[in-house]
């Protein structure tokens, strides 16, 4: 255990990793109970998806990823959003029209210019995908989501419990309904690099879905998410370097055990009360 | 000389495009129990959210007095059903009542936690602060939002069928409670599809039906209402609920 400790803080690329790593589950673990429970989990994953497109097509065309990614993203969470607020277009299939169009362009992109053997690094991510300015933006960017967060935690606890209450007492629900998809794009485009698009979501889904599962606070609910995504994080990364295992799909596995261990957890509890 | 708490002047609401209430006007004076009656699609819904602020009226205008501000309404929405199975603590939820005092202060302080536990008191909740909201029956789900809006407001109680749901004892307490609130002061203005509750409470009654005559809506006195046209429909058995 030493060994693979040492070789974290040793090896730049996977201090590296360590680092952006641990601050995007954190991001995307805080904001995935506001985005679980107000039923938005697919835009998360949509959002990974049309970040793959974007990537792609920077890459294409030389352009800096992240500079084109993030606006790209940023503005299909507000698209999302409204589409999601309108009733009369049905959200879900909307979602998965923008996400799986996103993913074909991409794909193509990535094709037609040659690159294949970087499209599976997109789709599954590389932690050998981050360079020295990505870290520096990514953990800018960690640091204001999880700064924006905190400050309006009331907040988004207020619109995420009931929106018309917090509305009717003069709380702005939709421009925090926007700040929530602001922070959840900027999250999904830094952890999409080493996550990949296809598992990102993940990191928003799981560990909101697995405190839910044991705790009854939204304060509890909250602190466990970031706890399980940091944990969970760690434990997949020292897998994947032990295994050789791609990281993303690592994390996810820990993810699984973790979700039934709390799901377990969670029905003998509710059987001994009940 | 009062000052009017709410007053509704000449006031045209649209739903979805369709205009649904035409030229309604009606005072609420401080202190007073008003009881919202009528028949689905007759537009009271439109009518809470536009005393809310939440919907702009078409035409016509409401001002609010005696130094009550916009977001000082405490607000209890028709059940949703979409929190059944939030995990949040009682206590998590009467204190977000607070949030419409506390300008751009992030975080709750003394005073807020204060005011929670009063009300909780109130309502007689105070065990149940650690509980799980999504665990309560729903009787004790209403106390828990009744003191949430509280919280919100010292004037203004305004509730959206809050008896829907709820069984028959439950329900009798559920208007007690709300009228030992009024007792002490507070405002309350009520939606319900329950002719005898508003009957038995309420200080005024605006009933509203469908269509956009001046016929199509009556306000007045309890007694007022039971000699006045608006009450034949009660006579037809014809009340939605």
């Amino acid at each position: 255990m030493g060994d693979i400790i040492s070789a974290f803080f040793s090896t730049p690329i996977l201090f590296r990793a360590l680092v952006v790593g641990i601050l995007v589950s954190l991001c995307a673990a805080l904001l995935g109970v506001s985005l679980v429970l107000k039923r938005y989990s697919m835009i998360g994953d949509g959002l990974s998806h049309v970040g793959f497109g974007a990537l792609a097509i920077a890459a294409v065309m030389n352009w800096a990823p992240m500079a084109v990614a993030v606006p790209v993203v940023i503005a299909a969470a507000f698209l999302l959003l409204r589409i999601s607020g309108s009733s009369k277009i049905k959200g879900d299939s909307a979602i998965a029209l923008i996400s799986t169009g996103a993913l074909a362009i991409g794909v193509m992109a990535v094709s037609l210019s040659g690159m294949n053997s970087d499209l599976d690094s997109y789709l599954f991510g590389s932690i050998y995908a981050i360079s020295d300015e990505d870290v520096v933006i990514s953990v800018v960017l960690a640091l204001l989501v999880l700064i924006l967060f905190v400050f309006f935690y009331t907040r988004i606890f207020a619109i995420t419990f009931d929106e018309s209450f917090a509305r009717a007492t003069g709380t702005k629900a939709g421009l925090y309904n926007m700040l929530i998809a602001l922070l959840t794009a900027i999250t999904i485009v830094v952890g999409m690099r080493m996550m990949g698009s296809m598992l990102i979501s993940s990191l928003i889904i799981f560990p909101a879905l697995c405190s839910m599962r044991v705790f009854k606070s939204f304060k509890a609910v909250t602190v466990c998410s970031a706890v399980i995504s940091v944990v969970t994080f760690i434990a997949g990364m020292v897998i994947s370097y032990e295994f050789g295992t791609p990281g993303g799909a690592s994390i996810v596995c820990v993810n699984i055990l973790v979700f039934a261990g709390f799901t377990a957890v969670g029905a003998v509890m509710s059987r001994n009360r009940g | 000389m009062s000052e009017h708490l709410i007053k509704v002047e000449n006031l045209t609401l649209s739903y979805e495009n369709m205009t649904v209430v035409k030229d309604l006007s009606f005072t609420v004076e401080s202190g007073d129990y008003l009881c919202i009656v009528g028949e689905n699609g007759s537009g009271k819904s439109t009518l809470v959210k536009s005393l809310l602020s939440l919907k702009k009226p078409v035409g016509g205008e409401i001002t609010f007095g005696g130094g009550l501000r916009r977001n000082e309404i405490g607000y209890l929405p028709q059940q949703t059903g979409a929190q059944h199975d939030f995990p949040a603590s009682v206590g998590e939820v009467v204190i977000s009542g607070c949030l419409n005092s506390m300008g751009f202060r992030p975080f709750y302080t003394d005073r807020e936690r204060k005011k929670a536990a009063e009300n909780m008191e109130r309502l007689s909740i105070s065990d149940l602060k650690k509980r799980s909201f999504r665990e309560l029956s729903g009787g004790q789900q209403q106390r828990v939002l009744l003191a949430r809006a509280l919280c919100a407001t010292s004037k203004l109680l305004l509730l959206d069928e809050p008896v829907s749901g709820l069984d028959p004892m439950v329900t009798a307490e559920m208007y007690e409670l709300i009228a030992d609130i009024n007792r002490s002061g507070v405002t309350v203005v009520m939606v319900t599809h329950d002719i005898n509750a508003a009957l038995k409470y309420a200080g005024h009654i605006l009933c509203m039906r469908q269509g956009l005559t001046r016929e199509s809506w009556f306000f007045g006195t309890p007694e007022e209402f039971l000699t006045s046209s608006a009450s034949d429909f009660l006579k037809g058995g014809a009340v939605n609920g």
